[in-house]
């Protein structure tokens, strides 16, 4: 018995399909050079490298593709899509992929997405983004209660954080309904807000 | 000349010096920046990182006012929100899009939008490399300086539609104009980390690191940033950068407003280097003794 | 007209999906069809003899075959009537196979589709007159553009065989790139010393006339008949006095001037011979940088010349030649690679081109065959070489493989070695291509015997590190890890492009060119060499991306194409021409401008100008019979009638 894939068996070309046409880019376009490996800042991160990622998506190992630890580490940077030789947006493939993989509820690295929903309460409270309280609601959600203490007391001192939130003139009403309708909506869709 | 602004969330919080400077250098080259009423967060990474829709609906708004004000320009100093301006204005060309977002909102978008661009194209639109050079007060002459764009500014290119994305040089232009030597920097567009200091520090650390190490070998002065999240990671998390490498950096890391303004011979305080993590009296003291070196010259000859 | 119809199954090609049987059934109905049958294979020889036979039994005067289409069997069947004793233009061929029978499955529906197309082919043929080809005399002379390796064996090859031969060099010497590289794969022999003795032919040969720092400025004239100015650039130098002895080039105090021939790894004097070898072995002076050219005052040179020959106040001279066909071989140039920012764009001094490297490496480069860095003429220890830069790479628009790198750069990495032995080379490839003799074994030799280390990715950045070093960026893609490379020097394999100005030169020769301008061929599998304008042939890189070999191979397949061109006297000229309605014909030159052959002039008769047709060089493209506002051109075998009487049967169908 080995443990080789059976690609017969695993591979999912509606996958692949469906990846195309949410990013918009040709994955069948990759040939594998592996220039978007080797010039990605989070590349160290990675259980898969993007290249990877890419084969994967061509040959429709969605399992692997979509629970992989990769999705999540991306910096959006887009240095892959940048130098791609084939014209390929790589980091949009990769952004799609975090999408599918919300929807299907794979959440491989919970403290990279606890952070985002953290920042975007915050926003959803006030209309604007609030260091503080991003950082005591992720601190609260991910356990992790020591982050970034070396920083603070500089951070304060150097007036970097505000302890106050900086509310937007108006209300943040206008935000909190673009929220609450998005929300619903995801709800109505079966997708993860 | 009048600029509709859009400051983003960082300019009222951890970057209130890039606001204070940016105030500051515009109203210096007769550029009146006019902030867009009850503006709110662009929703930056977390939102497109999350759903595309919820990231335009945020960013739509924004443009929406501007918009309604009438302008045709909106300038914002921040790449990460320039970023997603300009995508949530190019996804909102396409009507299926265009509804969706419009659902979200409490009414529909306008139909055209003002083109959003940085502050600093908007000053180099506006002033050009002479006219800069004769407002200089205290030229940067002697200053080794490494212009550091980050990657958001000029990817993806076909978006940002900004200079070369492998190697811009609207910010060597600027500071040369104000006489300082300007390093070729190739990490210029590379990636710092984002936003990743607080979940994953390694990867700010790692990216941060590899940037002021090659800004050290070159010798640099300081490096200067545009962006406020680069700006953070290379200056505030500069310990965290050092224990990475295994060393430790002393690189002040200036915004180029605070660069500008120093040669235009603003207050200092007006600029907010008090803000810096990195101190940059070092380099300020540099600058002083560089200039009463050419007054001593200057009175000799 | 008697009229005889032949409906062939081609196997089961046609049979398969059409009625044969019922289709000649049909067509028994069609005016003036006097016989139809429908044979399996009418192509092979039964099937032919059958035509012939029936044309003799049933006093045809006229075929129609309904079969395959015309590309490949139009001739052989036009051969056919033509023994039986009809006059080969009184043949119609209706395409039942690509049009009908492989793209359709109806049977009905095909069966009377094809029944159609043959009543349009038999009411063609009703208007159809015989046509005669004419003949002309041939000027057994060549033409030979470009005096690369491919340039230079065709020259070589047609002067052997008796044929005068004009050879046209842009550079100041021949040689082209093989002449720079030092040294070749598989064998790694001494470039120089296999390329020279032929290079020596060439200057030595009676047959051949060279023009070196020469171009093509026109091509007027047909196959068998060409005529061709060529511009002679001024060199300042009255070669026919220069010796070639060097006392000029020791002499010149302007030592500064890009050396062209060196891949500009080094300067050169003003008055300068490209390199030791050169043919012709003569001075040439560089214009913009020569003292008394642009100050006014210097006159070094002509004071130390023994021979007197150089002429400052010389001028570009336009000769004309008279030949009867023309070999383009005018190779490659590398693309501008300095559209890849992430490698520097190329402000770093120690990232060069291949090209560059094998200057560096040659005895006769600028550094005497001694590897050292250009930015500090340090040796380097740790040489990365990167493939496919502008290669294979549509996001700078160069989507092809320029074929030769793979093998140049395992030569370079074992020449490398060689060089320098404490040395260690990288190289970055996406795929090795070595589908030649020998080429896989060599790749492995590099490899096993030279210690190359062979690194399966693309590079995404090389920069400077501050250290005096270079990083390179790059991707173990078989380890799937990022690897990174402080090196000393890189070497980055440049994709190639056609040589600069091929379009232009395409337009003056009407040949076609593809996007990246590279010449045509009229066949991409049987006709590789010929081009789609009669008399003109391609040899070498011109065409598309080739080695050495290939390119040897070629000029000589050149050659061939052109002594078996010579070996008739008198060639025939295709009668499906364009001809003038001289009584309807207003003069009012719109055709002229059109044609894309030049093939029409104007002319005077009885006394009123008229546009006329020169026969031999109309292709009878037909793009001056519909932009004639008078209807005054018709073009034989596609006449207005001939294509109205075809419409009108569909009309009927």
């Amino acid at each position: 018995m080995n443990d080789a894939i059976d690609i017969s068996h695993v591979r999912d070309a509606a996958f692949t399909a469906e990846v195309e046409a949410r990013s918009g880019q040709k994955v069948a376009s990759c040939y594998q050079c592996g220039n978007c490996t080797a010039g990605c800042p989070a590349g160290f991160a990675y259980d898969m490298q993007v290249s990877q990622i890419m084969r994967g998506v061509q040959l429709g190992l969605k399992d692997s593709v979509l629970k992989s630890r990769s999705i999540w580490m991306c910096l959006s940077c887009s240095t892959c899509s940048q130098r791609c030789p084939n014209n390929i947006d790589v980091a949009a493939v990769m952004e799609t992929l975090r999408h599918m993989a919300r929807k299907e509820g794979h959440i491989t690295v919970p403290k990279v997405e606890k952070f985002w929903l953290s920042f975007l309460n915050t926003v959803r409270a006030f209309g604007r983004s609030y260091e503080i309280g991003t950082m005591v609601l992720y601190m609260m959600r991910s356990l992790r209660v020591y982050t970034d203490v070396d920083l603070a007391p500089t951070a304060f001192a150097k007036g970097k954080l505000g302890l106050l939130p900086h509310l937007t003139p108006g209300g943040a009403e206008p935000v909190e309904r673009i929220f609450r309708r998005y929300r619903e909506r995801a709800k109505r869709e079966g997708g993860r807000p | 000349m009048n600029f509709a602004y859009y400051p983003g969330c960082s300019a009222k919080g951890s970057s209130s010096d890039y606001e204070s400077s940016t105030q500051a250098v515009c109203r210096a080259l007769d550029i009146t920046l006019e902030e867009i009423p009850g503006w709110n967060c662009c929703g930056s990474t977390p939102a497109h990182a999350v759903d595309t829709e919820l990231s335009a609906a945020l960013c739509v708004r924004n443009l929406d006012i501007a918009a309604r004000q009438g302008a045709d320009l909106l300038l914002t100093p921040c790449p990460s929100c320039l970023s997603n301006l300009r995508a949530a204005a190019r996804r909102m060309e396409k009507p299926a899009f265009r509804q969706r977002v419009n659902e979200l909102l409490d009414a529909p978008a306008a139909e055209t939008f003002p083109e959003v661009t940085s502050v600093m194209q908007g000053i180099a639109r506006q002033i050009d490399r002479e006219t800069l050079a004769a407002r200089v007060q205290t030229s940067l002459k002697g200053l080794r300086l490494a212009a550091y764009y980050g990657c958001l500014m000029s990817r993806p290119s076909e978006l940002m539609r900004f200079e070369d994305p492998e190697n811009p040089l609207l910010m060597e232009g600027l500071l040369s104009a104000c006489g300082a030597e300007m390093v070729d920097f190739p990490l210029k567009t590379a990636c710092c980390g984002a936003s990743f200091g607080i979940p994953e520090r390694a990867m700010t650390a790692r990216n941060s690191g590899r940037i002021l190490e090659l800004a050290r070998r070159l010798g640099v002065d300081a490096v200067v940033t545009a962006c406020p999240l680069c700006q953070m990671n290379l200056d505030l998390r500069q310990k965290q950068a050092g224990r990475a490498c295994e060393t430790s950096f002393h690189l002040p890391v200036l915004y180029f407003t605070q660069m500008l303004g120093l040669a235009l011979g603003l207050k200092r305080n007006e600029l907010g280097l008090n803000k810096l993590a990195v101190s940059a009296n070092g380099l300020l003291e540099k600058m002083d003794n560089l200039r009463r070196a050419d007054a001593v010259e200057g009175g000799r000859s | 007209m008697r009229i005889g119809v032949f409906i062939c199954h081609c196997g089961s090609n046609i049979a398969g999906t059409v009625d044969c049987a019922k289709v000649a059934h049909i067509a028994r109905a069609y005016p003036d069809v006097v016989y139809a049958t429908d044979p399996m294979y009418t192509c092979a020889e039964p099937g032919q003899a059958a035509i012939e036979a029936a044309i003799h039994e049933y006093k045809l005067d006229g075929v129609v075959v309904a079969s395959c289409s015309p590309r490949m069997h139009e001739p052989t069947f036009r051969r056919t009537v033509e023994r039986a004793g009809l006059n080969r233009y009184m043949f119609e061929m209706a395409n039942i196979r690509e049009h009908v029978s492989w793209i359709g499955k109806d049977m009905e529906a095909n069966t009377n589709k094809a029944a159609e197309l043959v009543r349009l082919a038999v009411e063609k043929l009703r208007n159809n007159v015989p046509l005669t080809a004419k003949q002309f005399d041939v000027n057994k002379r060549v033409l030979v553009i470009g005096g690369g390796v491919a340039g230079i064996q065709a020259a070589l090859d047609c002067a052997d065989g008796g044929v005068p031969v004009v050879l046209v060099e842009r550079e100041a010497t021949i040689g082209g790139k093989m002449a720079k590289l030092d040294k070749t794969f598989p064998t790694v022999d001494c470039s120089a010393c296999i390329l020279g003795p032929k290079m020596v032919d060439v200057a030595q040969h009676p047959n051949i006339t060279l023009y070196a720092c020469a171009e093509v400025e026109d091509v007027s004239g047909y196959v068998g008949n060409f005529t061709v100015k060529i511009r002679k650039r001024a060199t300042y130098v009255d070669w026919s006095k220069c010796t070639g002895c060097g006392a000029c080039t020791e002499k010149c105090p302007s030592k500064k001037s890009p050396d062209a021939f060196n891949e500009f790894t080094g300067t050169t004097t003003a008055i300068s011979i490209a390199f030791p070898q050169a043919i012709p072995k003569k001075a040439v002076i560089n214009p913009q940088h020569c003292r008394q050219l642009t100050k006014g005052k210097c006159g070094v040179c002509a004071k130390v010349c023994p021979t007197g020959a150089i002429n400052y106040d010389m001028q570009d001279e336009i000769v004309t030649e008279e030949v009867g066909s023309i070999v383009a071989a005018t190779g490659y140039d590398l693309m501008d690679w300095s559209v890849y920012g992430e490698y520097g764009g190329g402000n770093y001094p120690d990232v060069i081109t291949a090209l560059q490297y094998e200057r560096l490496m040659s005895a006769s480069g600028p550094t005497g065959g001694h590897i050292v860095r250009p930015s500090d003429g340090r040796e380097p220890k740790n040489i990365v070489f990167v493939q496919c830069v502008g290669s294979r790479d549509k996001s700078v628009g160069r989507p092809y493989c320029s074929g030769f790198c793979c093998m140049y750069t395992a030569k370079q990495a074992i020449l490398t070695k060689d060089h320098i032995p404490d040395s260690q080379s990288f190289v970055f490839y996406m795929d090795i291509r070595a589908p030649g003799k020998m080429y896989d074994e060599f790749t492995r030799r590099a490899i096993e015997e030279y210690g190359t280390e062979y690194i399966r990715g693309r590079v995404s950045q090389i920069y400077p590190n501050g250290n005096g070093r270079l990083t390179v960026m790059g991707v173990d893609t078989l380890l799937g890890r990022q690897v990174e490379i402080q090196a000393d020097l890189v070497v980055l394999a440049v994709g190639i492009e056609a040589s600069k100005g091929s379009p232009q030169l395409a337009e003056k020769l009407r040949i076609s060119y593809d996007s990246y301008g590279f010449f045509m061929e009229s066949h991409v599998k049987l006709k590789p060499v010929e081009t789609n304008t009669a008399g003109v042939f391609l040899a070498g890189v011109c065409q598309g991306a080739k080695d050495i070999p290939a390119s040897v191979a070629q000029g000589s397949a050149a050659a061939a194409k052109v002594l078996a061109l010579f070996a008739k006297h008198k060639l025939e000229s295709d009668p499906q021409i364009a001809q003038v309605d001289m009584r309807r014909c207003v003069a009012c030159g719109k055709c002229i401008r059109c044609c894309p052959f030049g093939a029409i002039k104007e002319t005077e008769f009885r006394g009123e100008a008229k546009a006329q047709v020169v026969e031999t060089v109309c292709q009878g493209c037909g793009l001056c019979t519909s932009t004639c506002p008078q209807g005054a051109i018709q073009l034989s075998h596609a006449t207005d009638n001939q294509i109205l009487a075809e419409v009108n049967a569909l009309c009927q169908c």
